[in-house]
């Protein structure tokens, strides 16, 4: 955390994307503020640098494939340890969430929902280890997420209904033509604002979360006292530990939310 | 321009009352569902958490443009 002589402390800073990495050591002013430069790039005119949210997504996902392909490759076929955890919580999704939400069409959008899961879940586990940075606390990031589902959704709607009955589904059937004028815009702008919700969803809560710890650490530095240590120090682990829970809750939601659009889209009749 | 500090913290104030009043009626109706009726408790569950999503997201929006108001000001 950045912090200088006269008691300002820069938390915004510590939210934001940087082009460096937070290390302790290497090109230190003190031991614990060291940064690695990453490589700047331009595509047609277009900032395509690797930033630290970059560098975090890429380790969530590198993660992500070492772990599941640790946990489930077994001749057995029986995980253990691990594995045995992360079969847990797959089979929680799979019959608590997705099944009954979707119905048996489930099995065809489980990949994409357990790897958007775990994906958000790693991403925001990574986000609260000391030096790194919160992914999915990057509105481009949770709005990439946002994108990914909003395709699926449609998919599944043009896939199921046909292409001109997916956009003939927007409207509930029988309506007086008057009233369509009216109602079109108004599914239209409902279509748009579910992917825009489950962006700032996320985005909100890890920012949130991090800004609340970092303003407890802050008060100690802001104002300047030992005193305030103990009591600010408990208050920052209590909501440290509130954020591994809302972590894990927001990546369910994430992926309850898109479980639901995805069945409304492909089953307008439910 | 000392002004838009206050009203970025009273608009955040408000958004609060709002998620919070929603949410606890929405939990209390939940509690109540799942005392007179024990074996709805996976579909209550299921249902109360998306609702309160859906709240959340409204409280939160309210949040970021409070956020906004105070970093672009």
């Amino acid at each position: 955390m950045a912090a200088n002589a006269d008691g300002q402390v820069d938390v915004i800073g510590h939210i934001l994307d940087h082009h460096s990495l937070e290390v302790p050591f290497i090109n230190a002013h003190h031991v614990f503020d060291g940064h690695i430069e990453l490589p700047h790039f331009e595509l047609f005119g277009i900032d395509m640098s690797i930033t630290r949210h970059v560098v975090m997504m890429w380790v969530a996902a590198a993660l992500l494939i070492v772990t599941m392909m640790s946990a489930f490759r077994r001749p057995g076929g029986v995980p253990t340890g691990f594995g045995n955890f992360l079969e847990t919580i797959i089979v929680f999704l799979r019959d608590e969430v997705i099944l009954p939400v979707m119905g048996e069409s489930g099995k065809t959008y489980m990949p994409y929902l357990l790897t958007t899961f775990f994906f958000i879940l790693y991403c925001n586990m990574l986000g609260l280890i000391p030096y790194t940075a919160t992914a999915t606390g990057n509105i481009s990031v949770t709005a990439a997420l946002a994108l990914m589902s909003f395709a699926v959704t449609q998919g599944a709607g043009i896939v199921n209904n046909g292409f001109f009955g997916h956009w003939k589904n927007l409207v509930p059937g029988g309506l007086p033509a008057p009233l369509l004028i009216i109602m079109i815009p108004i599914e239209i702008i409902g279509m748009l604002a579910k992917p825009f919700a489950l962006c700032i969803r996320l985005f909100a809560n890890m920012i949130a979360g991090h800004i609340a710890i970092l303003v407890f650490l802050g008060l100690i530095i802001m104002l300047k006292s030992y005193v305030v240590a103990p009591a600010s120090i408990a208050l920052a682990t209590a909501l440290y530990m509130l954020e591994i829970f809302i972590g894990f809750v927001q990546a369910f939601i994430f992926t309850l939310l898109t479980a639901l659009f995805v069945s409304m889209a492909a089953h307008p009749d439910h | 321009m000392e002004l838009a500090y206050l009203g970025a913290a009273i608009g955040a104030g408000l958004g609060a009352i709002g998620a919070g009043l929603g949410i606890g009626l929405l939990a209390s109706s939940a509690m109540e569902g799942i005392a007179r009726q024990p074996e709805a408790v996976g579909d209550i569950r299921t249902n109360m958490i998306i609702a309160a999503a859906l709240i959340e997201g409204v409280a939160l929006l309210a949040e970021i443009i409070c956020v906004l108001v105070v970093v672009t000001k």
